[in-house]
């Protein structure tokens, strides 16, 4: 079977590829496509500890994509063809190798649509279910097999999907992952009722259900010379509920989700039931918007596999409630969702003192404030002389509302941006975090973090297309790896070229040895959706996160080219 | 499996070929639902501006050049609407982290876009964005006429230049 799929798409390209030459197709159908090509070649570094033996032989790596989508009226295919020979430093090992892991043949008949194949898909937030990939964290849980939107009225939106989930190259078979299932319903109320058409409230409700069945594995725990077996639920569903309601202005979200109990290698076999709730509550006016968030996860890691612990085979997703990080130092501390547990709340600003103004200048000034603080939930033993989290327990009781220790993550930043005149703008921004190293990298036992970062953004137009921009970045804390100080320039020519050289230097770390400059020069050329860069330099070890989820970027050295083009 | 793969590139090339040839009349916007930042159903396939242009730009919270370039735009994007009628639909694949902060960001920071959320990446996908910022514009019946990634200071110059030339029923430049 593993064999036919590619004969099969190759067919049916050269097929389609043959038709599209004839009259009848040309007319309507159409190929777009991308592609992507990551190349690093490493050298040895003895000052990052790097040695020929570390390298060993793979000095050169690469990771690709060519994306190609067939459309012909109500029509759609197409497949991702990909490469990792062998996968870039950082990325599972488990990718080396090619092929074609996601294709797919997609129709739409008048309110119905059928996908068969691969397909991503996201119920509401993501709580009970969400399929999705990130190439530049080499993550992809595509769902392969079938999936049918209908939209029986007017504001009622239905889909039902069935499927198993891709785990790097390893194919499908009886029992090695689970088959996922799930049904999602939406209403759009003011479009369904007549009467709310011209109402200033406007309501959406949702709910999803999900199920993953799952071949029962034997598991035994032997306590005190008797040996147990675990009695592993073979069906494990999850559902939710949401609700959005918009007025002018306002606007609230709100989504419940419920899990039935789900030992897995995640929870350490625990068997409480899990839910996650996420809220959020805005305002918004020109010039003016401010958002609140709340979040509470309870043992809500659901995944195909019982036993997997990578990054690998979720159903779900849950949402960190920080504020993505863009300067490159700010983000040394990373927040990485923790599914067994964590309550948070997170707000955010957004404010433009108008042009003309004393305080705003001629162009206007941006403030951005946002604030992030996330606790471990309550955990209490659920019986006298069990610890909290034993295996084959309950695991643990908790209060809903009660906040739990340790302390996660906290992150305060404000960001000033004003532009001084046609030729100068400045950005600047302070940021404090709190990092739990212990809990969110795993570094057992290290202290807390507390970090402190200033960076300055200047940019200057020489001309209306050529400008300079400058970063200087520090970072001070007496943790970890102490102090950094970063340095930037970056010389453009719009709209095609791009010189960076940068600098990151460790001056403050403890261990004398590691006062390293991570070094960097780049340059990138783009032509339409074509772009070619090309860098030489040092890599810090570190996080590289999107979306709460994190892959571990070890330090390197070497030269690294990128292409990437799209039509 | 090696065969395979070369097959697969000899029609990766093929098709890039061919698609330029193909090009011409250019490509209709794909049909995905998604919703307005202010919660309404919206189908990508009605993606349209009474005959005049329309600037289609990929953008995220968490994607600094993206807001640079949008905020660039905003200072001149009543001259431009003035001038050429374009209007500007700000795509947002913002996830569920954020996605419910992004009409608080973009009225915050005096936008007048419209704005889409494509919160799962269904209509990045379809419209083959690898990267952002990533801009398209659109002719007055919908079909891509020019399409560029990435941004830097003074880009948005040849962005309205190219608007222009559509609003004047002209040929453009592909890159």
């Amino acid at each position: 079977m593993k064999k036919l799929i590619p004969v099969f798409i190759t067919g049916l390209f050269l097929f389609l590829s043959g038709t599209a030459q004839t009259q009848t197709f040309t007319d309507r159908g159409k190929v777009t496509g991308s592609f992507q090509f990551d190349g690093q070649y490493y050298m040895e570094d003895d000052k990052l500890g790097i040695t020929e033996e570390d390298l060993d032989g793979k000095l050169f790596r690469m990771n690709g994509f060519g994306n190609i989508i067939y459309t012909n009226g109500n029509f759609r295919a197409g497949f991702r063809y990909e490469a990792y020979l062998p996968p870039i430093a950082g990325y599972n090992a488990k990718y080396e190798g090619h092929g074609v892991p996601y294709f797919f043949a997609e129709y739409q008949f008048k309110n119905i649509q059928i996908t068969v194949g691969n397909f991503y898909e996201q119920f509401g937030n993501g709580l009970v279910l969400r399929s999705y990939e990130e190439w530049t964290l080499g993550y992809d849980n595509s769902i392969r097999g079938a999936r049918v939107k209908f939209q029986p009225y007017k504001g009622i939106y239905l889909k039902g999907l069935i499927g198993t989930q891709r785990y790097y190259w390893e194919p499908y078979y009886n029992g090695n992952r689970g088959i996922v299932k799930g049904f999602d319903a939406e209403f759009f109320l003011n479009d369904i009722f007549g009467g709310m058409a011209e109402s200033k409230t406007r309501i959406i409700l949702g709910g999803s259900f999900v199920s993953n069945y799952e071949r029962v594995q034997d598991k035994t725990l032997v306590r005190d010379t008797i040996t147990y077996q675990y009695n592993l639920p073979s069906n494990v569903a999850a559902y939710a509920g949401r609700m959005r309601l918009i007025y002018g202005g306002f606007q609230f979200d709100a989504e419940y989700a419920y899990k039935i109990n789900n030992p897995s290698a995640m929870n350490n076999y625990i068997y409480k039931n899990g839910e996650s709730l996420l809220a959020n509550v805005s305002y918004s006016k020109k010039g003016f918007g401010i958002s609140l968030s709340g979040k509470r996860i309870d043992n809500m890691s659901y995944k195909s596999r019982s036993t997997e612990i990578g990054e690998a085979l979720d159903i779900n997703y849950m949402p960190p409630l920080t504020n993505p990080q863009t300067y490159s130092l700010a983000a040394i501390y990373p927040y990485a969702t923790q599914p067994n547990g964590e309550i948070g709340f997170q707000a955010k600003v957004n404010y433009t003192i108008p042009k003309r103004s004393k305080l705003g200048g001629k162009y206007g000034t941006k403030i951005e404030l946002n604030y992030s603080n996330i606790f471990n939930i309550d955990k209490q033993a659920v019986a006298e002389g069990i610890p909290v989290d034993s295996t084959g327990t309950l695991g643990y009781k908790s209060d809903f509302f009660a906040i739990g220790a340790p302390k996660y993550f906290e992150t305060f930043d404000i960001i000033l941006s004003r532009k001084f005149s046609k030729k100068f703008k400045m950005i600047l921004s302070y940021v404090y975090q709190v990092y739990n190293i212990d809990v969110i990298e795993g570094h057992a036992g290290e202290p807390m973090v507390f970090a402190h970062i200033g960076i300055a953004d200047l940019t200057y137009k020489f001309t209306p297309t050529k400008a300079l921009r400058m970063e200087v970045q520090s970072l001070f804390t007496e943790q970890d790896r102490g102090d950094w100080v970063m340095g930037l320039l970056e010389f453009t020519i719009a709209p095609k070229w791009f010189f960076t050289i940068y600098d990151e230097y460790n001056y403050g770390n403890p261990d004398k040895d590691m006062q390293l400059h991570y070094y960097s020069a780049a340059m990138a050329y783009v032509q339409g959706t074509s772009r070619i860069s090309l860098s030489y330099g040092r890599q810090r070890e570190g996080l590289l996160c999107v979306g709460g989820v994190c892959r571990a970027v070890p330090a390197a050295n070497g030269f690294t080219i990128t292409l990437s083009s799209s039509f | 499996m090696k065969k395979f793969s070369m097959i697969i590139l000899a029609l990766l090339i093929g098709f890039s070929v061919y698609s330029q040839d193909d090009k011409k009349p250019g490509q209709k916007l794909p049909s995905i639902d998604l919703q307005t930042a202010s919660g309404e159903p919206f189908n990508t396939a009605n993606i349209s501006n009474d005959g005049k242009p329309i600037i289609l730009s990929f953008w995220a919270l968490w994607c600094k050049p993206c807001v640079k370039e949008l905020n660039t735009i905003a200072d001149e994007y009543y001259d431009w609407q003035e001038e050429t009628g374009v209007k500007l639909i700000a795509v947002s694949i913002d996830d569920a982290r954020s996605s419910s902060k992004v009409r608080p960001f973009a009225d915050g920071n005096d936008w007048d876009y419209e704005i889409l959320l494509d919160v799962n990446g269904d209509f990045k996908r379809a419209m083959n964005v690898n990267m952002i910022p990533h801009t398209f514009i659109l002719d007055g019946d919908g079909n891509v006429v020019w399409q560029h990634t990435s941004f830097s200071e003074g880009g948005e110059l040849q962005l309205i230049e190219n608007v222009r030339k559509v609003a004047a029923g002209e040929a453009i430049d592909k890159h």
